[in-house]
């Protein structure tokens, strides 16, 4: 079955955490278009969501870091923040271990993914999933790009990523929905927290919605670094959904910065030609 | 290699109710068990934790560590700060401060 639906939004822990500390108004907008999203996914009527996010060492450390990797379970636990600070209850998420393991077999014909049978979903995921299934209830296939630890793969790897999934997605049965978070420039965890590169964001976001795969994989790990801070590697997970979705184009929902979430909150959604 | 050791302890600590367990129980036992120098482990007991960001630990451990130590987030950036204005620039990563 044609992949059903590809988005693309934030994922910063501040979203939940620090929700009072943001302006009000900016908060409501951006909660609106994460709202937005959610019913737009649920029209789309999937059978399970693909989440491509950027791990923040919930599971991969150095001693052995996939820059590509896929859940392959029955169930995820998370998420592993300390409850009061991400003000999400710890709980167990649905996945679909043989789904997961028919849609690696395809992913492997391109790109050579790490798979894991034991994953903690981390505010990368768990913020999202607040958002657009609050029931917790549709079985996800928790993906990750190493966006946190140097060396990284290159945006186009990412690129391929997004499309290998597109292809494994197209080939099962189930009706798979693709969402992939992470940051645009960000500066998170540092003492810069809430610094955010508003013309950048917006470039690549144009780049994005054109689905101009030359633009988007032409960013530089130093370019990044500089203009989008080490937070600025995670545009990775936004080039992979340009890659699940290629000669599709992206509306922007929503792009707002709200220095206390420490990102240009986004909220996205990609076009898939051919799908069903 | 010092600072992977220093990280793969918060990694532990992060992920492991086990480690965060024994880090209670029997703290000096749990940190005989990683290759830290002694600048490390008094920047790990106090917690120092302006000092681990400087040392170059990666934000994303960080940040749950000082939680863990009751670090409310706004005492959180300060201590990052002051770590910055004691010890000078982060010697390592890419969690380094940028002049604003």
């Amino acid at each position: 079955m044609p992949l059903v639906f590809a988005g693309a939004c934030s994922h910063a822990p501040g979203i939940t955490g620090r929700a009072e500390r943001a302006d009000p108004a900016a908060r409501e907008r951006f909660y609106a278009a994460m709202e937005r999203l959610r019913l737009a996914l649920e029209a789309a009527r999937p059978d399970a969501l693909i989440l491509v996010a950027a791990e923040h060492f919930a599971n991969f450390f150095m001693s052995n870091m996939p820059a590509f990797a896929l859940g392959m379970a029955d169930e995820y636990d998370g998420p592993i923040e300390d409850e009061r600070f991400l003000r999400i209850a710890r709980r167990r998420v649905p996945g679909n271990r043989d789904l997961s393991e028919r849609l690696i077999k395809r992913v492997l014909d391109e790109v050579d993914v790490a798979y894991a049978e034991e994953w903690l979903i981390d505010h990368g995921i768990a913020v999202p999933l607040h958002f657009l299934t609050p029931r917790w209830d549709l079985p996800i296939v928790p993906a990750n790009i190493n966006c946190q630890g140097p060396p990284l793969a290159p945006p186009h790897r990412a690129y391929a990523f997004g499309r290998a999934l597109r292809r494994a997605a197209d080939a099962v049965p189930e009706r798979v929905a693709l969402i992939g978070t992470g940051g645009l420039s960000h500066w998170p965890a540092t003492p810069n927290s809430g610094k955010i590169n508003e013309g950048w964001d917006r470039e690549f976001l144009r780049r994005w919605c054109a689905n101009d795969k030359a633009a988007l994989t032409a960013y530089t790990d130093e370019d990044t670094y500089r203009e989008g801070g080490q937070g600025g590697f995670e545009i990775r997970t936004f080039i992979a959904v340009a890659g699940a979705a290629e000669g599709g184009t992206g509306e922007v929902w929503c792009y707002e910065p709200i220095p206390i979430f420490a990102v240009g909150c986004t909220a996205a959604v990609m076009s898939l030609p051919g799908a069903g | 290699m010092s600072l992977y050791a220093l990280q793969k302890l918060l990694f532990q600590l992060n992920r492991d109710p086990e480690v965060r367990r024994r880090f209670e129980a029997d703290r000096d036992g749990l940190l005989a068990g990683y290759a830290l120098t002694a600048e490390e482990l008094e920047a790990v007991r106090k917690p120092d934790i302006g000092l681990l960001y400087v040392l170059g630990v990666n934000g994303q451990l960080l940040m749950h560590y000082a939680a863990l130590r009751g670090f409310e987030w706004n005492a959180y950036l300060e201590a990052m700060r002051e770590g910055v204005r004691r010890h000078g620039p982060v010697r390592a990563g890419v969690y380094a401060l940028v002049p604003e």
